[in-house]
């Protein structure tokens, strides 16, 4: 029971990297722009969270620069996008090559850099309490991790019963409507990236800093990036059903990692722990996972007739025809 | 489409004596002017990437000057280019007859490796006796990385066709399901005394390279240019002609450009969808094969997913997805791939490539706007 509990744990932990991605990523969907640079912004955010922490010794400082670094990158992909109309799908590829390239560069050595102070863990003093459920989500956990508790309600008030968000809804799904009520669809879009990319920077901050602490190059997301992209699908572009599919991932990648431990498995023979190699095809299982999920997401979408903004993918050009 | 509306832009201000007038292109640009532009747009990311590399730490002119010298400075260098070149072409073809249907098959890289398993799979597993002679052994492997790289392209392609997900996430999944699925393989499986890679292939499953002619024709030694490189340019012809010149080329580029007209047109879409990413990942996978039985001449993780995948696809896109045009693009590539090794900070040749892929994007819109300079007020 305890190790479930562990696992669990620790899985809210690395969710939580999704989680902060996947509202990200949703975020600039709903305003009709589809970043596919998550990845990228990520690495870069790491990097930077990382880099700046070694080098003052403020952890916060790290995540403060990590957010502005990977906002700042998406803001090349909101140009391509928004002003010059390119393909979403290629510019943003290319801003995940962007990102990691640079990130490499800047982040060449770092893995040697030493040890570095990381962002504080905590209780909560009452909830932590809680049996089973206190253990899992209230003790011990980084801040990073309360920091998404309140990231999950606050983003979908925000979408659903607040006038900003009712703008950005309308920019994603009808931006000449939205035009012709005077909203700047451009500037919102360009915002949303924004804020993408901030909470991209976050993501890799709370990698680098908090739940795999280090910076392993390209390893160091691992591809949690475009599971993120994924997930947005999943999530039909709700951050409550976000938040389900990050915190499941992370316990599962929790739970991969942490099965090839123990010597015995509910009494008996660990065959992963005896079967070293089989640990290949456990790796898979997020992948695998990630696939499995994005069936279901769109199984449910083309039932429901419902799900990605109308607006996803195109942009819009004052005067011309079309959404 | 209206044209008569000016589109507006935050390069507009009234009080700067000039401005940046931008209306959409209404005839095709002369034939020069898109390659005029590519080339404007690399010098551009050259430059960006340069000022990167001196904010880095580095020496952007001497970075440069040793891609230069160390990829085109004498035969034997330009031969290694190639040889870096050969992967990258053929998953960039891969790339190319994907995205002109804009299927966006970004898994190339998973394709590439599993067609460097298929065909090492024939020799380690074994599935021809060791003295099988090449003249059998090699079709067979060609075969096999074919068919392991467009069966690992059917899957997100039956997904797409299908049951309509979205290929760009699952293609790139099956990335990383590939290289566990090597990796296991060549740990657990064929591993040569606990080394992260298998014996070395017997010397018929070798990919003829020019330095076995040295005997007859001296000035061939030492250049490790292999077979592989024949198989992208004939591959890239045969492309062409099935895209420009074919009914099933124009279906796939109608199906791009158009899918509505193409549905009413009566084209299949599902079964298109399903065929191009087979052939894609069939291209791709023959791309794996050259560089095991070529360059490698063992099953090793590294140095087979070493990225021929994505670097694909800028490749692609820079030869505009014309394959003719993506064998020269790909030289280029192998030149900054094989010169990257040594320069340092070690990500700069990625991160050029992102800077490359970033500025070809945006100087698209050069070839859909007509952008000129005016003097404020003089218009109209």
């Amino acid at each position: 029971m305890q190790a479930i509990i562990n696992i669990l744990q620790a899985g809210v932990a690395s969710g939580t990297v999704l989680l902060f991605a996947t509202v990200g990523e949703l975020f600039a969907e709903r305003s009709g722009v589809m970043n596919l640079g998550v990845e990228g912004m990520m690495l870069m955010g790491a990097m930077s969270a990382y880099n700046v922490a070694v080098a003052t010794g403020n952890p916060w400082l790290g995540v403060l620069v990590a957010m502005l670094a990977a906002g700042l990158l998406s803001q090349v992909h909101a140009f391509i996008t928004i002003t010059l109309h390119a393909d979403q799908v290629v510019s943003g590829l290319s801003l995940t090559f962007l990102g990691t390239g640079i990130s490499l560069v800047l982040g060449e050595g770092l893995s040697k850099a030493g040890t570095v102070s990381l962002l504080s863990s905590f209780s909560i003093p009452l909830l932590a309490q809680i049996p089973v459920l206190g253990p899992i989500f209230f003790a011990d956990q980084s801040v990073m991790v309360y920091i998404g508790y309140l990231l999950i309600p606050l983003a979908w008030y925000y979408i659903n019963r607040t006038r900003p968000g009712m703008h950005l809804r309308a920019v994603g799904e009808h931006p000449a409507a939205a035009d012709a009520l005077g909203i700047n669809v451009s500037l919102l879009r360009y915002f949303y990236v924004f804020v993408g990319g901030l909470l991209a920077g976050l993501a890799g901050a709370t990698i680098s800093l908090a739940v795999s602490p280090g910076w392993f190059s390209e390893l160091t997301t691992g591809g949690q990036g475009w599971i993120a992209v994924g997930l947005v699908i999943f999530a039909q572009w709700n951050p409550m059903r976000a938040a389900v599919g990050s915190y499941t991932f992370g316990a599962l990648r929790r739970l991969i990692l942490d099965i090839q431990g123990p010597t015995t498995l509910l009494g008996m023979r660990n065959p992963f722990y005896y079967n070293p190699y089989w640990g290949f095809f456990l790796q898979m299982i997020p992948y695998a996972f990630t696939i499995i999920v994005l069936v279901i997401g769109s199984r449910e979408a083309m039932r429901k007739r419902l799900g990605a903004p109308a607006a996803l993918g195109t942009p819009y050009i004052r005067g011309e025809r079309g959404l | 489409m209206s044209e008569t509306l000016p589109i507006q832009t935050p390069l507009r201000n009234k009080r700067f004596p000039f401005h940046l007038n931008i209306e959409p292109r209404l005839s095709e640009p002369p034939r020069w002017y898109p390659v005029a532009v590519s080339l404007g747009a690399i010098l551009v990311a050259l430059i960006i990437g340069g000022i990167m590399i001196a904010f880095a730490g580095g020496d952007p002119f001497r970075s440069y000057l040793h891609i230069a010298e160390a990829s085109f400075g004498s035969i034997g260098v330009l031969s290694d280019t190639i040889v870096k070149a050969t992967p990258i072409l053929l998953t960039s073809l891969a790339c190319s007859i994907a995205f002109r249907m804009r299927l966006w098959n970004i898994g190339a890289e998973g394709q590439f490796i599993m067609g460097a398993f298929g065909a090492s799979a024939i020799v380690l597993t074994p599935i021809l006796p060791e003295n099988t002679p090449a003249w059998i052994f090699i079709p067979v492997m060609i075969l096999a990385g074919m068919l392991a790289g467009a069966l690992w392209g059917l899957i997100p392609g039956l997904l797409k066709a299908f049951l309509n997900v979205n290929e760009i996430i699952s293609s790139l999944m099956m990335n990383y399901i590939a290289i566990a699925w090597v990796n296991f393989f060549v740990f657990a499986v064929w591993t040569e005394g606990g080394f992260q890679m298998t014996h070395q292939f017997a010397r018929n499953a070798w990919l003829p390279r020019l330095l076995d002619y040295a005997s007859t024709i001296p000035v061939l030694r030492g250049l490790t240019t292999h077979l592989g490189f024949v198989f992208g340019v004939v591959a890239a012809v045969i492309l062409w002609i099935i895209i420009y010149r074919s009914r099933w080329g124009y279906e796939i580029r109608l199906i791009g450009d158009n899918k509505h007209a193409a549905q009413y047109a009566g084209i299949n879409i599902t079964s298109n969808i399903v065929l191009v990413m087979m052939v894609s990942g069939a291209l791709a996978g023959l791309g794996g094969m050259s560089e095991v039985a070529g360059v490698v001449h063992r099953l090793q993780t590294s140095p087979v997913a070493a990225g021929y995948g994505f670097t694909g696809i800028i490749v692609a896109w820079l030869a505009k997805l014309n394959p003719l045009v993506a064998i020269l693009v790909s030289i280029l590539f192998g030149a900054l791939i094989l010169a990257g090794r040594e320069i340092q900070p070690s990500g700069v040749p990625k991160m050029i490539q992102g800077v490359i892929l970033v500025c070809l994007i945006a100087s698209d819109y050069l070839l859909r706007y007509r952008v000129t300079i005016v003097r404020t007020g003089k218009e109209a």
